[in-house]
Parts: structure tokens; C-alpha cells; sequence
């Protein structure tokens, strides 16, 4: 048996896991679709757990990090990313 | 821009909106015949022009991008967003062939850019239809204020409230120079076109376009637009960026929405009676 591994990349509204997804990617190791930048408008899941209830195994978390002294206001990067997997058969 | 006198000015709710939004988009502006004019030698490129070169320099008088930018629509929407005499920064016609297999990552252009009392603008100019499945550009309202480089975004396929350009021939968008971006995968079999150009302003951008209504509730309307994207925290950070921006645009250092600014500056310092 062949597995390769699905990635789920979400972003959600707040640091909980079930809160609303706002921004999202995928990356497939099987080679059978091939996502890419501003391929879609609807989120895949509206939430993290709803990916759980999907299959999706949770590997990593965006850590909580404080602001850097003296950028307490600056906007850069989202905040709160996880990371997902799914094992996927091929061949 | 010497080309054209009195250009229709940007109103203070349309800046209001560009302040929020970090783009301008002017539909169809730009008539057939010039569109047709673009498709016919776009495709073979336009010679660069050297960095900071004035406008009747880059572009003699009667040249097709001379007329592009005499337009009124656009003459105004320039000189509201950069002021008189910008200079050029760079251009660059970009192709997105058919059927091409991956997008842009999604960016800003050049290099992290922080300026709080200054910006560049990008002017796109879209010569033909653009339909959904042509890959109109990708971009993300509101996240011009963001401060990250160039394509470390990549990451980043799709957000919530994401725009992907769709819109009729002509079509001249502004662009906020921080504004992530990206040209989408071309699924069609037409090759599109753009047509990019970079200014400079070279006048402090301050009070630039048609303050007549400076004061109409419909500014801190605009300003106050939030986006399906941010966080929620986070978007609340970004009404005060917006807020220190708009100060720098007017002069109006008293200017607040919702006292996210003001709460966070009081530090009175006289003693108590």
C-alpha cells in the first residue's frame, strides 16, 4: 500500500480551533489536483473542528507569540494557522 | 499631468474608500479603439523606461500610454491619489497565457514598504474582457497596510472576501503599492494582457483631491469597513492604521474612529487638583 499526504492549511478567526475559517490552502501529495492561488471563494470548512469532522488530523498550531515591543499596533501576518492531514491511498 | 487641465477630481468618500479598500478600480474607462490599439502591440512588450523618469519623458506626447494617462477619469484619479508630476517608477505588460498551470503566489510588489506618510500607486490597465476563468488578477481588500515582503505571502491561496477581477475592457485599477496580489491561473484559451505601471509621488499626499466633502458621514463610513479576512482582533488594528493614514492625508490629527486611537494616546499629564 502507497499513502501520500493531503495538507490542509486554515486560518481561522481567533487562536480556538473552532473558530471561523478566513483564509485557506491545499497542497496534494497524490498529484490528482492541483490547487493553486485564487482558485476558490468558498472555504473549504467553516471551521477548524468541522475539518476534524471531516477526517482532517490536526499535526500543528500557530504558537502565541506577544507583539514585538514597539509594533503592538503593526498588522503583518494572519495569526492563527493549522495545519491538517490526511493520509490518502494511491496506486 | 500636462496633458489635461482640470481632471475630474477624486471625491474625500472615494479616497475614504481607497484608504479602506487599498484600490481604486475605474470600469471601462478607457475607449474601444484604444483597447484595441493596447491588444495589437502589447504583446510584444514596452520598452522600460529609466527609473524616476517623469511622464512626458517616459511617454512623448501623442505615445498610446500618454493618451492612457490623459484620460480624465484616470488624469484625476492620479493626481487625487499621488498628486501633479508623479514619477515613474517602472511599467511592465504582464501576460497570462492560456491554460498556464499555476498562479502567481499571492504578494506585494518590491520590498516591504512601511511609509505611514507616503505611498506609490500601481495603475492596471486591462485592455479586453476579462471573465473569470482568464485569471483576473487576485487581490485582497484591505490588506495594504499589512507589513510583509513581497511574496512571503504565498502561503496564502485564498481568503475570505478575496476579489478576483472580473470586469469589462478599459479598465484602470489603482492600486495601493502594499496591496497583496497576484495574476491567477489563465484557464481560457485567450492569452490576457496587463498593463502595469508604478508612480512616485513627488508632492507630500496631503489634501490632494476634492475636499468638499471632508465632512460627509459617508468618509468614516468607508473607513470603517471591515473585511471577511481579518480576524477580528487583528481588524480592529487595522481601523487604527487606517485612522493614522487618514490623519496623514488631511491634517487632521483629531480624526478617530470609534476612539480606537485616541483611547490608546492618553497620556494626560497634569496633576490632579
Amino acid at each position: 500500500m502507497t499513502v501520500r499526504q493531503q495538507v490542509l492549511v486554515l486560518y481561522l478567526g481567533t487562536s480556538a480551533l473552532d473558530s471561523p475559517v478566513v483564509c485557506w490552502s491545499v497542497y496534494d501529495g497524490t498529484g490528482r489536483t492541483s490547487p493553486t492561488t485564487g482558485d476558490s471563494d468558498e472555504p473549504p470548512y467553516k471551521s477548524g473542528v468541522h475539518a476534524l469532522e471531516d477526517g482532517w488530523r490536526l499535526f500543528q498550531a500557530a504558537q502565541l507569540i506577544p507583539p514585538y515591543p514597539g509594533g503592538e499596533y503593526d498588522v503583518s501576518f494572519l495569526k492563527h494557522e493549522f495545519f491538517f492531514e490526511k493520509l490518502v491511498e494511491v496506486g | 499631468m500636462t496633458d489635461t487641465q482640470q481632471p475630474p477630481l477624486l471625491s474625500s468618500v472615494q479616497m475614504a474608500r481607497f484608504v479602506a479598500h487599498g484600490s481604486l478600480r475605474l470600469d471601462a474607462v478607457v475607449p474601444a479603439e484604444m483597447n484595441a490599439e493596447a491588444i495589437g502591440f502589447l504583446g510584444r512588450g514596452v520598452p522600460g523606461v529609466p527609473y524616476g523618469s517623469t511622464v512626458p519623458d517616459a511617454y512623448p506626447e501623442g505615445s498610446f500610454v500618454r493618451r492612457l494617462l490623459g484620460i480624465p477619469a484616470v488624469a484625476g484619479a492620479l493626481r487625487g491619489l499621488v498628486g501633479p508630476d508623479p514619477r515613474v517608477d517602472h511599467h511592465a505588460v504582464h501576460i497570462r497565457e492560456p491554460h498556464e498551470g499555476r498562479a502567481q503566489p499571492l504578494h506585494g510588489d518590491a520590498i516591504i514598504d512601511v511609509r505611514t506618510d507616503a505611498f506609490d500607486v500601481q495603475l492596471m490597465y486591462y485592455p479586453q474582457d476579462v471573465t473569470l476563468d482568464m485569471g483576473g488578477t487576485l487581490s485582497v481588500p484591505g490588506s495594504h497596510l499589512r507589513r510583509t515582503n513581497e511574496s512571503d505571502t504565498g502561503r496564502y491561496q485564498n481568503l475570505l472576501g478575496q476579489s478576483r477581477l472580473v470586469c469589462p475592457a478599459g479598465t484602470v485599477v489603482f492600486l495601493h503599492h502594499g496591496l497583496w496580489h497576484g495574476g491567477r491561473r489563465n484557464e481560457s484559451d485567450a492569452v490576457r494582457y496587463m498593463f502595469k505601471i508604478r508612480f512616485n509621488p513627488t508632492v507630500r499626499q496631503r489634501r490632494l483631491w476634492d475636499t468638499s466633502d471632508l465632512g460627509h458621514p459617508r468618509v468614516a463610513e468607508e473607513l470603517s469597513t471591515s473585511f471577511p479576512w481579518y480576524e477580528p482582533a487583528t481588524g480592529r488594528l487595522e481601523m487604527y492604521n487606517r485612522v493614522l493614514l487618514w490623519r496623514s492625508l488631511t491634517g487632521d490629527e483629531s480624526f478617530d474612529l470609534e476612539h480606537w486611537v485616541t483611547r490608546v494616546s492618553n497620556r494626560p499629564q497634569g496633576d490632579a487638583a
